[in-house]
């Protein structure tokens, strides 16, 4: 079934001076959807939450709420509301003058606003604090307020820019399944941006990962861990181990990857390309590491040996560093299931067999490119 | 718990009691090096003096206080005083606030330019400032007296306007006006509901400020003021002959309005809870 579509980006570009901040950007979301932008500092979210809201003016494109063109429409013209970083509660008004300014803005009835102000307060779990003064408020209810301030005129949609940024870290755990709980019940079209990856996981429908102004993938949560198209994405969604190959031959839904070792791996064939260099990763919580080191590939698995570099015990688990005969280096995350204790460690120096199942492997097409422009991005997202 | 009321019996070393007292000390001879010439001068509104010298205590009256009103040669430059104090105040705050606005918010070519000459009339001597207005004024033909002194005291009043709204400005921050767009309200209901009250203590500390400087300048004034007297100016002119108890009754009512004013301001700053100090620039 065809989704209507709440936001529109059609090739939507900023430049501020020489700074490509937004390039080329083309984006749908839906009706009700949780949607997020993920991406490292600086790579352009803010700017396009912005350009949405309508305190940045787009260099070049067209932005459509619904159906109608409101690229140069200033924000109060727009059915949209914000939910700034750092809250941007009025201090010199009331919480209750804070959450109806917008209701007193359209005109509402003031028995209407007093009704309207109540059920939002409920909503976000904040009755009774009507008369305070946002800075009476905790971290965590300021944040609440500006949400029901923004909410309370239910616009076509929500922008959230990094709302729990300055929250710590439990308090932002509460408040994203909050937030997650708000939005299913009112059914508002939620655009999140965050560059907190677990937060953009737990949360949202779909995600677009951005790098440098542009959107790297676009995919629901599962999809851009499970099967990311680039090592950027793969490095940005948690750790990834990737290993250089071609492309030696396929056979229907796998296609088989030869490394520069001669060791052939095989992969889902979907969206790969067919020939050529590619990428080969796989997670790290996928591997298993068998210590007879020459066991051979059984039942269709795909194996790799190496030799353990290092092994620390975490308790839940225990991580790896594998190193192959080739030299690249593999992090592994074993499950402690029939081990008990540091005593049981695979020791360092120990040959091993790394297993995993094809389809839990992913390809990227092409080598490791470098990345132009920024310095600061490494390619695989995040700085070790 | 065994060693609280050895704690508590014992008692501090002399050297350590008298450090103590070093700093109250200091205070209350502080404020009472600022305080006593208005104490002097308030005391003396209420003296009886024998003739035009009021500088030996001769006895207490009030009738200083009922004396003053009716006679031209001091209220007439009270009033002037006054109004010009009012409109030159009035109209350096609007547009003070309006140039604070503009620099802290727009862009515009210049703006460097505008920052630094804002500057000018109150990091230049007043004596400077007063003599080139005079040459302004002869080389123009311009007639001198209340007009022209109401000038002169727009001009410096606005840069303390600008300085001290600017600062207020500066200090808030810029997304409160997005929300306020973000809110459906437009430029002008962001402005009114928005930045106005939130600077609004800033204006009122620049307004007061450009009331008080107004109201005692002397040196500025003096080079535009022809004919004209203001408050200052027939203080200084009879002073020469000796300080009547009308100058102190004038200076006492003076010094209580303002201290009302101060007083009202704080209690209004406390009651919004706002711990932020207002800036008052001195001259
Ligand atoms: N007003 C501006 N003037 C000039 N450059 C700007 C401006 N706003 C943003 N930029 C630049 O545009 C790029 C994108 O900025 P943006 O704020 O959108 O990043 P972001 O993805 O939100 O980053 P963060 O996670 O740090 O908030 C950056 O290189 C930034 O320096
Ligand atoms: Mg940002």
């Amino acid at each position: 079934m065809p989704q209507s579509v709440d936001v529109r980006l059609d090739h939507i570009t900023k430049r501020f001076h020489e700074v490509v901040a937004v390039d080329d950007l083309s984006l749908e979301v839906e009706r009700g959807e949780f949607f997020s932008m993920l991406g490292p500092s600086g790579c352009g979210k803010t700017t396009t939450l912005r350009m949405i809201g309508g305190f940045e003016e787009a260099t070049s494109g067209t932005i459509y709420l619904g159906d109608a063109d409101v690229t140069g429409q200033p924000p109060f013209k727009r059915d949209v509301n914000t939910v700034f970083q750092n809250y941007a509660l009025f201090p010199h008004l009331s919480v209750f003058e804070n959450v109806a300014f917008g209701l007193r803005r359209r005109k509402v009835a003031a028995s209407e606003i007093v009704t309207q102000v109540g059920a939002m307060l409920e909503l976000v779990e904040l009755p009774g604090y009507e008369a305070r003064k946002p800075s009476q408020l905790s971290g965590g209810q300021q944040q609440r307020v500006a949400l029901a301030r923004a909410l309370i005129n239910r616009p076509r949609v929500l922008l959230l820019d990094e709302p729990l940024g300055a929250l710590d870290l439990k308090l932002r755990k509460q408040m994203q399944l909050e937030l997650k709980r708000i939005q299913t019940e009112v059914g508002i079209t939620f655009i999140y941006v965050t560059h907190d990856q677990e937060e953009a996981m737990t949360m949202s429908d779909r995600i677009a990962v951005m790098r440098a102004g542009r959107i790297e993938q676009l995919g629901n949560p599962e999809e851009l861990y499970e099967r990311p198209r680039t090592a950027f994405v793969a490095g940005f969604l948690g750790v990834s181990n990737l290993l250089e190959g071609d492309v030696a031959g396929g056979d229907g839904s796998l296609v088989t990857v030869k490394l520069h070792d001669g060791t052939l791996l095989r992969a889902p064939a979907d969206g790969a390309a067919t020939t050529g260099p590619v990428r080969i990763g796989v997670r790290p919580e996928k591997l298993r590491v068998d210590a007879r080191a020459e066991a051979g590939a059984s039942n269709g698995l795909n194996a790799l040996s190496g030799t353990v570099l290092d092994a620390s015990y975490i308790g839940v688990s225990t991580q790896y560093l594998v190193q192959t005969a080739e030299g690249h280096r593999l992090t592994v995350y074993a499950q402690n299931l029939d081990t008990a204790g540091a005593g049981e460690l695979l020791a360092g120096g120990q040959h091993v067999q790394l297993t995993w199942k094809p389809q839990h492997t992913f390809v990227i097409s092409g080598t490791a490119e470098h990345v132009a422009g920024d310095p600061h991005l490494t390619e695989e997202g995040e700085s070790a | 718990m065994t060693a609280a009321p050895a704690a508590a019996t014992r008692r501090p070393g002399l050297g350590a009691r008298l450090a103590n007292l070093v700093l109250p000390v200091f205070t209350g001879l502080l404020l009472l090096f600022l305080f006593s010439p208005i104490g002097v001068m308030i005391a003396f509104s209420f003296n009886d003096p024998a003739g035009r010298q009021n500088i030996t205590w001769q006895g207490f009256t009030v009738r200083n206080y009922f004396d003053l009103w009716g006679r031209s040669q001091i209220t007439t430059p009270m009033i002037n005083s006054l109004l010009i104090a009012t409109v030159s105040t009035v109209v350096a705050t609007t547009f003070g606030t309006m140039i604070g606005l503009a620099l802290t918010r727009f862009a515009f070519r210049g703006r460097w330019i505008m920052n630094m000459l804002i500057f000018i009339p109150i990091t230049a001597p007043e004596i400077i400032l007063g003599a080139s207005l005079l040459t302004l004024w002869v080389s123009l033909g311009v007639e001198r007296g209340f007009l022209t002194i109401l000038a002169a005291h727009i001009m410096f009043n606005i840069s303390f306007v600008v300085v001290t709204v600017r600062a207020r400005l500066a200090g808030m921050n810029q997304s409160l006006e997005e929300a306020g767009m973000d809110l459906y309200a437009d430029g002008r209901t962001t402005f009114w509901k928005i930045t106005f009250p939130i600077i609004f203590p800033g204006i009122l500390s620049a307004a007061l400020l450009a009331f008080a400087l107004s109201i005692d300048d002397y040196v500025i004034t003096l080079f535009s003021a022809g004919h004209t007297l203001t408050f200052p100016l027939w203080v200084f002119g009879v002073s020469r002959l000796g300080i009547p108890p009308e100058v102190n009754v004038l200076g006492t009512l003076i010094f209580l309005t303002a201290f009302a004013f101060i007083g009202v301001q704080l209690w209004g700053q406390r009651r919004q809870g706002r711990a932020a100090p207002i800036t008052l620039v001195g001259r």
